[in-house]
């Protein structure tokens, strides 16, 4: 019984991730627990540390949430990190939830940020 | 002024990145049977042996569930409060199993700490020095060597 609502569960969560990981230059999507920095769900090429992605997105997200706070513009809505050769992109969703995003440096964000706001919409 | 004691010198560099990547603000690095190697963040010595003594009975409890579920063993647990977290983990060392128990706050994530985590292990084991000889445990030794740990973790 509960391995099969853990089945559905996961298969919802994967068709969620799927609208990110779709969107060209997209290396990976992962669903993190805000506060606690763990994966949720994920869905990323072989050769990303998944775990370290969340620990460290979720950490830089609580700050920028108080950098936002401290500078009295509000809350974050999206989160665009640009590296050399490639980006993180992540959207709060409901309870603290971060969708996240690895892509490479040639995405298109718009369509991205898009995507990333549709998925925290429908987890809402 | 620093808060980091260690009995054992090797597990300074290791302790000492660990905290400041988890943003840890406590660690207590220890043996299964609650023998402290070393510290962070703790100012007393009786918290030290108090923190020692429940970690260590929090990992006797959970490996006896472990039995119970037929479980070859329990790496980790966290217990998450509202302005504090704690982590306890047990790994495998040249010398032997040890224990690390990990205070972390606001600042901090159940993520972070074990990510960091696992770094720690790595570079533990990397510095552990070759085990010695195992020498029986006298009772006349005993109270030297204790006062001796004791000394090296909170000498003023």
């Amino acid at each position: 019984m509960d391995r099969g609502a853990d089945a559905v569960t996961g298969i919802r969560f994967r068709r969620l991730l799927d609208q990110v990981t779709r969107v060209r230059g997209v290396r990976g999507a992962l669903l993190v627990a805000g506060e606690d920095g763990l994966v949720v769900a994920e869905a990323v090429m072989e050769g990303v540390r998944a775990n370290a992605v969340a620990a460290l997105t979720g950490s830089l997200a609580r700050r920028m949430r108080r950098t936002a706070d401290a500078a009295g513009i509000g809350f974050p809505h999206f989160l665009h990190l640009q590296a050399t050769t490639g980006a993180i992109c992540a959207v709060p969703a409901a309870d603290g939830t971060l969708v996240v995003a690895i892509a490479d440096a040639e995405v298109n964000v718009g369509l991205l940020r898009l995507a990333l706001l549709k998925v925290a919409e429908v987890m809402a | 002024m620093s808060t980091m004691r260690a009995v054992e010198g090797w597990t300074v560099k290791p302790l000492e990145r660990f905290v400041n990547e988890a943003g840890a603000r406590l660690t207590l690095l220890m043996t299964p049977a609650g023998q402290v190697l070393a510290q962070f963040g703790f100012t007393r010595a009786v918290d030290v042996m108090a923190a020692a003594a429940l970690g260590a009975a929090i990992v006797s409890s959970t490996a006896e569930i472990a039995r119970l579920l037929e479980e070859p063993q329990f790496s980790a647990l966290n217990h998450q409060g509202l302005r504090h977290g704690i982590f306890v983990a047990g790994f495998d060392s040249p010398r032997g199993r040890l224990l690390a128990l990990v205070v972390y706050g606001t600042n901090s994530s159940v993520g972070l700490v074990q990510l960091f985590f696992e770094d720690f292990v790595r570079d533990l084991i990397a510095a552990c020095p070759v085990p010695e000889e195992r020498r029986p445990v006298l009772a006349e030794d005993f109270e030297r060597e204790l006062n001796q740990s004791l000394a090296s973790l909170f000498r003023s």
